[in-house]
């Protein structure tokens, strides 16, 4: 008895009566999921579409905002949140300023390095052809980045999607809900559940994302990075 | 600013620099799990990784194998090993390691793929054998990007150990769970920082390596063409 | 000329999300699960992360929502740290909680053991953050220190004076905190004496950590809840406590003033009057030994004593 826990047995890995009484909360918990994630996403993507195009007008900005973004990144995820606690509480606000700045290294990067990536020739053609800059810029130069934007977006998806996770830690977390129901009641089964849905969840996300490019950029032959 | 001075002051204090939930002792409790936790991982994913890169046997796998692996929560994977195997380093190595794992396979299956068919002809041309183009020509060829991708698998790593303290185990991030429990907010922020620093440094110091570890012929422009050079002329 | 234009793009668009921001922050487009006074004011009932919690939490709102109150509930939201703060910005309107607990966590320097002292010393406190405590009840999960029977055994264990020119042979485990609260190992030292243990293993609050760490022998002695079904499940020894150094722990609903109303009070009040000691341990263990849910535990409880 004292030699150590019990030890558990394949079959209760997955006790699959407490999925069947359970089923609402691990649809509510995927939902969430899926909200927090794309929220960040499309708070990311807002954020870095700008700090990009300000990272290509003046190179000597890349530097700087990409080494921010990249101290950001190294935050341990477990203190950010702890951290953030005092101001926004537990309010969704707290998981998505969290979730977003971590999106950020990931998004801008991949946005500068497409942008950047743009043929010479391509550029000097629109603009002999009387493109004003902003027109150059959506109708010539971000179709073509698309490719490695999008690379970049898959990245930051999957991420975000184990990310998300940690949130739990301050009462969010979607499928990381079911991580701390079972180490409350150690009990494996929810744990299981979780890290089995938010991996397939990361991969038909990514799926969709690379269907996504191919119909968005038939011109490229293969699917980005 | 009252908090940054809380922070610098717990920073400084020498009290906080020794003793066995010291700073030193916590840096070195989590370069171990760290330092472990990506030498399994590398032992595990090189030989997989360089073996496809090779054959060219199971490449779509190794390809999407580094995203699939950023699908894998570790807190869930620690959570789980947790209740399954119970207290100690068990739970906390298997997360790290599944997170290090991926950039290693998909990096050095790129690295070796990448050597241009040219040169492995002209490898086999000159009757080298399958194990020899791959320890003279394609490793060497390879060691950049492998290298790159243990950096990257380390730097998430150092990050990611904090999440021992979470099961009970030492490192930087017991500074953040036990601030958070004694109501300490310098010390939360100043571990963060630690960390931070440390995950900085690992960057730092791998990138040095890496250029140290490139084979001088390699170094600069051209890879492929410098070990074209270096058959060519010995041929 | 066209290279300010695209910097102006940038600039503008920086500028329309950090509007947006705003906007976003005044209006509660975002937010979730906060009580929003939007018509009948919703409470909202918030837990810590262990089954005790999640089980008279779930009690909590089955009556409220039986008396007619819209009822919200985020359970299992982490530690104290995070839960209380929660309920003082008013994220949350309503707690389960012990009164010797919160008032070490509002005063770290608290001394107060019986249940009169505690609650005189905490009231004024809560007030003061726009909170009241309402009704206690009987029933009590106190903190205690528990060995293995091996243990005992081993080194004659019962009381806690036993530990006396024995702690420094033994590696005591409990949350952080127990390294700086009154209550924890100061208060060994100088209530009981007892010299400074061989190590402390920071783990958790009687959670999964410190049953593991106390069970595979990574610890001697651990900090659990009294009423905990571990204890029973796997036979530790609770040492004796002889003389007072822990706060009383009587179980207590801690709400936002504005959100208690007599409605409310009422409601909970007669679950905190029937609740006992005995009870409490008997539905812990059906949760954490047999695994059922907390939800169903108690509403099983509540229809049984007639509350439902």
């Amino acid at each position: 008895m004292t030699d150590g826990p019990a030890p558990v047995l394949a079959a209760e890995l997955i006790r699959w009566s407490w999925v069947g009484d359970h089923l609402d909360d691990i649809r509510d918990a995927l939902v969430q999921h899926i909200e927090l994630t794309g929220l960040a996403l499309l708070f990311g993507l807002l954020l870095a579409f700008p700090l990009a195009l300000a990272a290509v007008q003046w190179p000597r900005l890349y530097g700087p905002i990409l080494g921010f973004a990249g101290v950001l990144f190294t935050i341990p995820s477990l203190a950010l949140f702890i951290l953030l606690i005092p101001f926004t509480g537990l309010q969704i606000q707290t998981a998505l300023i969290g979730l977003t700045i971590y999106t950020l290294l990931i998004l801008v990067r991949n946005m500068v390095e497409g942008l950047r990536g743009v043929d010479r020739d391509v550029r000097e053609a629109a603009q002999a052809m009387g493109y004003t800059r902003a027109r150059q810029l959506f109708q010539v130069e971000l179709p073509l980045a698309l490719p490695v934007i999008i690379a970049g977006v898959r990245i930051a998806t999957v991420t975000t999607i184990g990310l998300v996770t940690v949130t739990a830690l301050i009462g969010w977390g979607g499928l990381g809900q079911l991580f701390i129901n079972g180490f409350t009641l150690n009990f494996p089964t929810p744990i299981v559940v979780g890290i089995v849905l938010s991996a397939l969840l990361a991969f038909t996300a990514d799926l969709l994302l690379v269907g996504l490019q191919q119909r968005l950029t038939p011109w490229a032959r293969s699917g980005g990075r | 600013m009252g908090v940054v001075n809380d922070v610098v002051a717990w920073l400084t204090d020498p009290a906080q620099w020794s003793g066995p939930d010291g700073i030193p002792v916590r840096t070195l409790q989590h370069l171990y799990y760290s330092l472990l936790a990506t030498a399994i991982a590398g032992a595990i994913a090189l030989p997989i990784g360089i073996y496809i890169g090779h054959t060219g046997r199971g490449a779509l796998f190794a390809v999407n194998l580094t995203n699939l692996g950023r699908a894998i929560p570790s807190l869930g994977i620690i959570i789980l090993m947790f209740t399954l195997v119970g207290f100690g380093l068990v739970p906390v190595l298997v997360a790290l390691v599944a997170l290090a794992v991926p950039p290693i396979v998909t990096n050095s299956y790129v690295g070796v793929r990448s050597v241009d068919r040219d040169v492995r002809d002209a490898a086999e041309g000159m009757g080298m054998r399958g194990r020899q183009v791959l320890w003279q020509v394609e490793l060497p060829v390879a060691t950049p990007l492998i290298m790159a991708g243990i950096r990257t698998s380390a730097v998430q790593v150092v990050a990611t150990a904090t999440l021992a303290a979470y099961v009970g185990l030492g490192g930087l991030g017991r500074y953040l769970i036990d601030g958070l429990s004694q109501r300490d907010l310098p010390q939360v922020v100043g571990g963060a920082i630690l960390v931070a620093v440390l995950s900085l440094l690992t960057e730092l110091v791998l990138g040095r390596v890496q250029t140290l570890v490139v084979p001088r012929g390699l170094a600069g422009q051209g890879a492929d063409a410098a070990v074209r050079a270096k058959v060519e002329k010995a041929a | 000329m066209r290279r300010i234009r695209l910097g102006g793009v940038a600039v503008a668009a920086c500028l329309a999300l950090l509007l947006a921001a705003c906007g976003g922050g005044g209006d509660n487009a975002l937010e979730g699960g906060g009580s929003q006074d939007n018509g009948g004011a919703t409470v909202t009932v918030g837990s810590t992360n262990f089954s005790e919690q999640l089980i008279l939490a779930e009690m909590y709102a089955a009556v409220l929502e039986k008396a007619g109150v819209k009822v919200d509930t985020r359970l299992n939201l982490g530690a104290r740290e995070v839960v209380f703060p929660a309920l003082e910005k008013g994220d949350i309107d309503l707690l389960p909680e012990y009164n010797g607990s919160v008032l070490s966590f509002l005063d770290p320097k608290a001394t107060q053991t019986t249940s009169e002292e505690v609650n005189t010393a905490l009231a004024p406190l809560l007030d003061a953050k726009g909170l009241v405590a309402l009704d206690e009840s009987p029933a009590e999960d106190k903190d205690g220190w528990a060995v293995t029977k091996e243990t005992a055994d081993k080194y004659g264990l019962a009381k806690l004076d036993d530990l006396k020119g024995k702690a420094h042979e033994l590696v005591v485990g409990g949350p952080p905190e127990l390294k700086t609260r009154p209550a924890g190992l100061p208060g060994l030292k100088k209530v009981y004496g007892i010299e400074d243990f061989k190590e402390f293993k920071a783990l958790d609050a009687g959670g999964p950590l410190t049953t593991s760490a106390l069970n595979k022998g990574d610890i001697d002695v651990g900090r659990v809840f009294t009423t905990q079904g571990a204890i029973a499940e796997n036979g530790w020894v609770l040492l004796e406590e002889t003389k007072p150094l822990e706060p009383a722990q009587n179980i207590v609903p801690i709400g936002r003033k504005d959100a208690m109303t007599d409605q409310v009070k009422q409601a909970l009040n007669a679950i905190s009057a029937k609740i006992t000691t005995e009870e409490l341990t008997k539905l812990n263990k059906l949760v954490d030994v047999d695994k059922q849910d907390p939800e169903k535990v108690a509403n099983d409880w509540l229809t049984q004593q007639g509350l439902l």
